[in-house]
């Protein structure tokens, strides 16, 4: 373990934002924004922001399911950033993604079966037969009945479908998945199931996780290192209990005080955020966060805060991006 | 204003509106499902009740049919009463049930863009609401809209009353959608997953405004969600339904302190909590919530049920009185063991 598995830096996807009569662009919609960050064999990483933050748009330019406008994304140190399409392919066999929506991400007229059987066909792998063996094995692994083989995506529910989903992520036994928001469509008994199945297949199958979700507590638990994300920039990064015990941005220490926790009439102070996240088209200058920040001063309007160093060391350093020490 | 004589607000802690053993049936292509069975609850003036329970539960059913806004012709109230100050609203005439209606019950929903006419400027919207029960004059009506934008927290409300929904953010068309509620004066509002489509610190924002606005107006607020931290830090009674039925029912404190239903132990050991250890394995409820066409026969929680007992498959548990209001559908709860704050 002396190399990261996955390593971004200094990643940028930017688009075109187009208008007018000939569709000339107009500006640039700064989704993300500079992110670096890295995973390690066998961990996890949570990537945690609210709506328009830029988490699912880096999640996809890792994938490559977007071109990412500048940067490097060095998967085993090649960057996946830049090289050409056709020499991705033996790269989607180690990096798979696992998305929100299961009824979505999966075609509704092909059966469960051939569906899973289709990553070894594409990859030429095996004869009819052991692919047929190899998917009946992915829906033991998953928790799904075999009999499950011959239907159709729409004769499951939501949660069986996730387990489709993660069958089909795990079926080439990739090293890193990217799991895109892959509870919050789930209602909490079947939540907790899937994050249980996620948990022990990383321990099986030596997986390593970037998982991206709005819940913070969701993030919390399956999580090494988490990074918190705001207007395309990574704001505070390090130890999942480091940052959750001793948050250092004010963005991150509202977003913790924002989690409505099941413990009634729990007096505690919750910083409620005034105003919204600003359009990535016609970001503030300055610090991304000042125009909500309750602690702004002057200089957060003039200039952005760098990501830097305030405890921790190694993998487990803890970094934020605010002018000050609160 | 509506009918006078209905409309005097009722002491603070009094019995607002009583539901009766309330039955909800849907035709579908498979045939006719019960989606509510038998529920019962009371919702106290100037208090909030939250309805928990997931997808399927029949909690939104529950909520449309105390205003009759079930979908038609599939959906229909066959049994029991909805008293609210006194009117049965199950049986009320149509001429009754348009003035509780647009007079003093209002309705938030979870999506704020499908409950906004997308083509119409939110400022006309607005003044259709308070216009439809209050004989003002069409002016009047704008600037009291621009005031009701004000009250719910909505910069620069007289530029705004002028644009469409879509000019404006999640956050702030569930402040309009919130204001349109408000706009006539309700003694009950009804919020249907009101902060579900909403990033948490605007989550945060819209549940602080409503608190704040309940205290001004004295109203009453039923709350319909599937967060459990919703509920516990916005309401004072919850009622936890589960395929249609009542779980358990009771003040907040004595659900989350001394939950007496499997189910709603369930629910609590399963959701991930920020002071659990990391990746420590989840509580889970086995198994999934069963199909309406399909439900088991007894206590409908039973083939998920680690309690479960033949008198579970053989014979519906009745609420039983636990303490106080406190009441829960289960044959076994006695035998349960002493509930400990989950810690995985």
């Amino acid at each position: 373990m002396s190399a990261p598995l996955l390593e971004v830096r200094d990643l940028r996807t930017w688009f075109p934002v187009r208008g007018g009569v000939l569709l000339a662009a107009r500006g640039q919609c700064k989704a993300v924004d500079g992110v670096s960050l890295s995973v390690w064999p066998g961990e996890t990483v949570g990537l945690v922001g609210e709506s328009g933050c830029g988490k699912s748009t880096l999640g996809k330019s890792i994938v490559r399911l977007v071109k990412p406008t500048a940067g490097q994304v060095l998967f085993n140190g090649t960057d996946l950033a830049s090289l050409p399409r056709r020499r991705l392919k033996p790269f989607r066999r180690e990096v798979q993604m696992i998305f929100q929506d299961p009824a979505d991400s999966l075609n509704s007229r092909l059966t469960v079966g051939s569906m899973l059987e289709e990553p070894f066909l594409i990859h030429g792998i095996g004869d009819d037969a052991s692919r047929r063996e190899k998917a009946l094995e992915l829906l033991r692994v998953v928790g799904l009945p075999p009999a499950a083989i011959d239907r159709f995506p729409f004769e499951f529910s939501g949660g069986q479908r996730q387990r489709i989903g993660i069958a089909r992520a795990i079926a080439l036994n990739p090293k890193l998945i990217i799991c895109d928001e892959p509870v919050s469509a789930l209602d909490a008994s079947i939540q907790s199931q899937i994050l249980n199945l996620l948990l022990d297949l990383q321990e099986r199958l030596r997986l390593s996780y970037l998982f991206i979700a709005h819940d913070l507590a969701v993030v919390k638990h399956v999580s090494d290192r988490i990074a918190i994300m705001y207007l395309g920039h990574v704001v505070e990064s390090g130890d999942g209990e480091e940052v959750y015990r001793h948050p250092r941005h004010p963005y991150t220490r509202a977003l913790i005080s924002a989690v409505p926790q099941p413990v009634p009439r729990r007096q505690r102070y919750r910083q409620v955020l005034s105003g919204e996240v600003p359009s990535p088209i016609d970001p503030p200058p300055g610090c991304p966060f000042q125009p909500r920040c309750p602690h702004v001063q002057p200089v957060c309007r003039e200039q952005r805060p760098l990501l830097r160093e305030v405890g921790g060391s190694g993998l487990a350093v803890h970094t934020v991006a605010c002018h000050f020490d609160l | 204003m509506t009918s006078t004589a209905t409309n005097s607000a009722p002491a603070r802690g009094e019995v607002l509106l009583d539901v009766q053993d309330l039955a909800v049936e849907f035709d579908t292509e498979a045939g006719r499902a019960r989606a509510v069975d038998g529920v019962s609850f009371t919702v106290r003036a100037g208090q909030t009740l939250g309805i928990v329970g997931e997808s399927g539960c029949g909690k939104s059913v529950t909520a449309l049919s105390i205003l009759r806004l079930l979908p038609q012709p599939m959906g229909r109230i066959v049994g029991g009463r909805i008293l609210f100050r006194g009117q049965d609203l199950a049986t009320a005439s149509m001429e009754t049930l348009h003035k509780v209606r647009t007079g003093q019950i209002g309705m938030i929903f979870q999506e704020p863009m499908t409950a906004l006419n997308p083509v119409q400027r939110i400022g006309k919207q607005l003044s259709e609401a308070i216009l439809l029960h209050r004989g003002v004059s069409a002016r009047a009506a704008l600037e009291q809209s621009i005031e009701l934008l004000g009250k719910v927290g909505i910069p620069s409300p007289e530029m705004r009353v002028g644009e469409f929904p879509h000019q404006l953010s999640g956050g702030m068309r569930q402040r309009v959608v919130i204001a349109m509620a408000l706009a006539c004066r309700p003694a009950l509002v009804i919020a249907d997953e009101p902060t579900t489509a909403l990033d948490v610190t605007i989550q945060a924002q819209i549940l602080e405004l409503m608190k704040a606005l309940q205290d001004e107006m004295e109203m009453s607020v039923i709350l319909i969600t599937h967060d459990l931290g919703v509920i516990a830090e916005t309401c004072e009674d919850v009622l936890v339904m589960y395929a249609g039925r009542v779980a358990e029912v009771g003040p907040v404190e004595d659900i989350f302190e001394r939950p007496s239903h499997p189910y709603t132990r369930g629910l609590l050991e399963s959701i991930p909590r920020l002071e659990y250890p990391r990746k420590s394995r989840l509580r889970t409820i086995e198994g999934m919530v069963p199909a309406l066409m399909d439900l088991p026969t007894g206590c409908r929680f039973n083939n998920r049920c680690p309690h479960r007992t033949g008198r579970c498959t053989a014979e519906a548990p009745t609420l039983d009185p636990v303490a106080g209001a406190h009441r829960v559908g289960c044959h076994h709860w006695r035998g349960l063991p002493a509930w400990a704050e989950p810690a995985a």
